[in-house]
């Protein structure tokens, strides 16, 4: 192998334009649904970040003697029924609902991907047992499974994670299996698999990087739905214990004022909005990032 | 290392079969009852040895089997039965690292057979380093020799496999086989998925590497007319099973089975005469589920006579030959008529 090969005439013009073929990645930056989901989601976490310095009221302590203010200089959304602030609560609410909503994924996301991609490379009885498992959790509503596990495991964020984590990962199970099993046949995987490298590194170097990025945008939609859960969890006065500022809580506890002072529950709906707005952009945005044709 | 030494084969098959069991529904089952089950022969026993240093082309048309038979060698599929032998030692079910190393494949598809997301430098890088071919501070010099050897520079090492033309790729392609040295190459039709521009110089690089390199390819295509130049002997695969090799020259000149005159009637050619109308096959070959007895090509043959569809043929010696220069499966293969018109007439060209 040490002789070079002799280039014929033609190979020049060749050469030439793969030179100039060799163009740099198209820039993030031009994508933008991907930079309008991390404006917003990057609010959220600057205002969920610098609660404690951004308001100087505390979100717990009441102060009845404030109670049911209209919005005002000092108040600028009013304040609740026990005297707290709501821009405040709401500030602190964004902090406990967007940590559990990204935390949320992770377990799942890792776990679920895993599964699928042995199930998916490996197929046989393997293939089935899990595929079974994944469809009898499929099975149950996402939000009715959670609720019931929450309600069994007893409410605070350990639980909520416990919850979503056992009920989401079939989801990212499926998805990264269908992806490896058309992936496994195609040549390169093949072609990988020839040049006598391990199945461990044909799954997690040659397939898992092509099949990730369905099992990523997904999460992101999870993310939206964990939330979703997290707030109703909430609502339903389930999830987080009541003193600590969250939005599902300030949701319930300001529906019954909601011809007098419609902005205690209106605006945490808002922000579930916003935010699950913010997360699908960024969704969008990374699906478009990682598709292998934007290298172009 | 032109002169292929004919002693030794360095890839024996030996009867290789390769059947598919056919699915059917268990209502369907147990309406026929426990009758046969349904089976697709894809190999039907295939006798075949590639030697070393030589380049064979394996020609056929869809569906005769001949991917199926490359991706057997290369280990990618098992056989339901028969032997495959390398360097004379029957190969094992599983092949292990250093094996799998020994015989490479170059697939159709330059666009599925490159890792979108892995730049060339890497994916060589890889390579050289798994199988320990040179030691880390040598890859990139390595990486860059391969490149050369197959026609591109070391520019491509940064780049991913979707900033190159498909000529360009299938060059990537047959560096990534190239990279750890293999002995056997197994060119699945590389270039038919090519611009016809670039075939030519892909075919060069193939002779090139088989003369300079010694590495001993099986070259499958469906077209004659591709490998003609390439080849030193030619096997003609008609529904799973080999029926004629010769060397490449002597298949053109003499082609002792009716199968082989119909493939080589077919090359399209620049002259307004028409095909001899007696080496065109009709109709398309039978379905591989359902072989028809005696000859497989008998339904189709112009040839054909009783004994035809009573008799199975198997690879005979064709009789005043040297053993191993030309064998057919024709009961009449000393019968037919001479072959003159076409070949004739290329040469005038």
């Amino acid at each position: 192998m040490t002789r070079t090969i002799p280039v014929p005439a033609n190979n020049r013009g060749l050469r030439r334009s793969a030179k100039k073929r060799s163009r740099a990645l198209k820039p993030w930056y031009t994508n933008t649904s991907l930079v309008a989901g991390m404006i917003v989601i990057g609010l959220l976490i600057f205002v969920a970040v610098f609660a404690p310095i951004l308001t100087p009221y505390d979100p717990i302590q009441q102060d009845l003697r404030h109670a049911l203010q209209d919005p005002s200089a000092a108040h600028w959304f009013g304040t609740d029924k026990y005297g707290r602030d709501i821009l405040t609560r709401l500030l602190w609410g964004t902090r406990v609902d967007l940590r559990i909503g990204f935390l949320s994924v992770i377990i799942p996301f890792v776990f679920g991907s895993i599964l699928g991609a042995l199930a998916g490379y490996f197929g046989g009885w393997f293939d089935t047992l899990v595929m079974r498992i994944v469809d009898v959790f499929f099975a149950f509503p996402f939000l009715v499974m959670v609720i019931v596990l929450v309600f069994i495991l007893g409410s605070g964020e350990a639980s909520i994670y416990l919850a979503i984590a056992a009920v989401s990962w079939v989801a990212y199970t499926k998805i990264v299996r269908g992806e490896v099993i058309v992936a496994k046949e195609l040549d390169y995987v093949v072609g990988a698999r020839l040049s006598g490298m391990s199945h461990a590194r044909v799954l997690f170097r040659h397939i898992g990087p092509n099949v990730l990025s369905q099992s990523i945008i997904y999460g992101m939609s999870d993310i939206v739905m964990n939330i979703m859960g997290v707030v109703t969890l909430g609502y339903l006065g389930l999830g987080i214990a009541p003193p600590t500022a969250e939005w599902g809580s300030m949701i319930l506890d300001g529906q019954e004022f909601i011809t007098s002072h419609w902005l205690q529950a209106t605006l945490p709906g808002l922000l579930v909005v916003v935010t699950s707005l913010g997360v699908s952009w960024l969704g969008d945005g990374l699906s478009e990032q990682l598709s292998p044709e934007r290298r172009k | 290392m032109n002169q292929p030494d004919v002693d030794t084969a360095i890839l024996g098959m030996s009867d290789i079969r390769k059947t598919y069991r056919l699915s059917s529904s268990v209502l369907q089952r147990f309406m026929k009852g426990s009758g046969r089950r349904s089976e697709l022969t894809a190999l039907a026993g295939v006798d075949l040895e590639l030697r070393r240093g030589e380049t064979l082309a394996l020609v056929g048309e869809s569906g005769s089997g001949k991917s199926t038979l490359g991706k057997t060698l290369v280990g990618s599929i098992g056989a339901s039965s028969g032997i495959i032998s390398y360097n004379g030692a029957p190969m094992p079910a599983h092949r292990d690292k250093e094996l799998s190393r020994r015989i490479q494949m170059v697939f159709q598809d330059p666009y599925s057979s490159l890792n979108p997301r892995i730049s060339v430098g890497s994916m060589l890088k890889e390579l050289l380093l798994l199988h320990q071919i040179v030691p880390r501070d040598q890859v990139r010099d390595e990486s860059i020799r391969i490149l050369n050897r197959v026609g591109m520079d070391e520019d491509a090492l940064t780049a991913y496999p979707s900033q190159f033309s498909g000529g360009q790729r299938q060059r990537i392609a047959i560096a990534r086989a190239l990279a750890v040295r293999p002995d056997v190459l197994i060119a699945d039709e590389p270039v038919s998925a090519l611009d016809v521009s670039v075939q030519a110089t892909i075919l060069d690089l193939f002779e090139s590497l088989q003369k300079e390199l010694g590495l001993s390819i099986l070259f499958i295509a469906h077209n004659l007319a591709v490998v003609q130049h390439l080849s030193q002997r030619v096997a003609v695969m008609y529904l799973g099973r080999i029926v004629e090799v010769a060397e490449t020259a002597e298949l053109f000149k003499n082609p002792r089975h009716p199968y082989t005159r119909a493939l080589i009637a077919s090359i399209p050619r620049m002259s307004a005469e028409s095909v001899n109308q007696q080496f065109v096959v009709h109709g398309d070959p039978p379905s591989p589920i359902d072989i028809p007895p005696g000859c497989r090509f008998s339904p189709r043959c112009t040839f054909a006579q009783d004994q035809c569809r009573k008799v199975d043929p198997t690879l005979q010696n064709i009789a005043g030959t040297v053993v191993g220069l030309h064998s057919s499966a024709c009961l009449r293969a000393g019968e037919l008529p001479i072959f003159s018109t076409i070949l004739q007439r290329d040469g005038a060209q």
